[in-house]
């Protein structure tokens, strides 16, 4: 087959196992009609700004847990703010790790908060690692010369 | 990025050909940079220029600095100043564009910020069908305040 039409294959497949498994959802298929010709870089970037606020949210997390008195409303401010990015970037699984882990912020129980924290971590990283490994199958897509198939 | 609209980098207003229709500027407000690049995007879609300011203070000092905008996507909950306040405030300084909020919250906290002079409010994410719904708003007023 010819490489183009295999990388297309491929992308199609494993965009669609992303929505079936729900880590991605509806959202991520509107951030992808927003690019185009002009801003051809669009998901990238907010993938990747998605990515470094993660990262640090997780980092403030772990800290803020482990005070010796937890102060669950800096808890909460921080689990919104990963909610908000997930969310906007159609992280479905971790949106949905951060909604069980503001239940438990809210009930201050720091045991569940813990729980949460490595749920969220562990969604997060895998999610991660698909949505690095689908920018980089359109990277390929786009080397071989081929398009980007229109996922609507 | 720019914390604060700087009014004197703005494009002159006066139009040169008037057949072309003057291209709608937009202010977003949020302190979530995610969001303000998507925002951004949706925007650019309708061919809308667009500014952005991290909080409502920030929004309100563009203003008192002599900026305008046609829209204002105000988020609720930020640091420094909220949106419910920074609605209020450009309100009280009889600022008259098009304000929408754009919140990720329920109902209840939604109706004082509704209150404090919204003229639509949408749950996040925002969609490409609400933001032209604002953009054919625009475009059917009369634009005078």
């Amino acid at each position: 087959m010819e490489i183009v039409a295999k990388l297309q294959k491929q992308f199609m497949e494993f965009i669609s196992a992303l929505y079936r498994e729900g880590f991605l959802d509806d959202q991520f298929l509107q951030l992808q009609k927003l690019q185009d010709e002009s801003n051809p870089d669009f998901v990238f970037e907010v993938v990747s700004l998605f990515f470094e606020d993660s990262e640090k949210l997780i980092n403030n997390l772990a800290a803020a847990l482990q005070q010796p008195v937890v102060d669950f409303k800096q808890v909460d401010s921080h689990v919104h703010q990963f909610k908000g990015s997930s969310s906007s970037i159609g992280a479905q699984r971790v949106k949905n790790a951060c909604m069980a882990f503001k239940s438990f912020c809210e009930e201050k129980k720091i045991e569940g908060c813990m729980q949460c924290l490595q749920h969220v971590k562990h969604e997060y990283f895998l999610v991660k690692n698909k949505l690095e490994t689908l920018l980089r199958l359109e990277q390929q897509i786009l080397a071989a010369g081929g398009r980007i198939p229109d996922l609507s | 990025m720019s914390a604060v609209y700087d009014a004197s980098s703005s494009p002159n207003n006066t139009n040169a050909n008037p057949s072309v229709a003057k291209k709608l500027k937009a202010l977003i407000v949020d302190d979530d940079a995610i969001v303000r690049m998507i925002h951004k995007a949706l925007l650019r879609k309708f061919d809308v220029e667009t500014h952005e300011v991290k909080n409502g203070q920030e929004a309100v000092l563009a203003h008192r600095s002599g900026a305008y905008f046609d829209l204002i996507l105000m988020d609720l909950d930020m640091p420094v100043m909220n949106g419910r306040q920074a609605t209020k405030e450009l309100r009280d300084m009889h600022v008259c564009s098009l304000i929408a909020g754009v919140t990720s919250l329920g109902d209840e906290e939604n109706k004082s910020f509704i209150d404090a002079g919204l003229d639509y409010y949408y749950q996040k994410p925002l969609t490409v069908d609400a933001v032209r719904n604002l953009v054919d708003k625009i475009k059917g007023s009369s634009q005078s305040c």
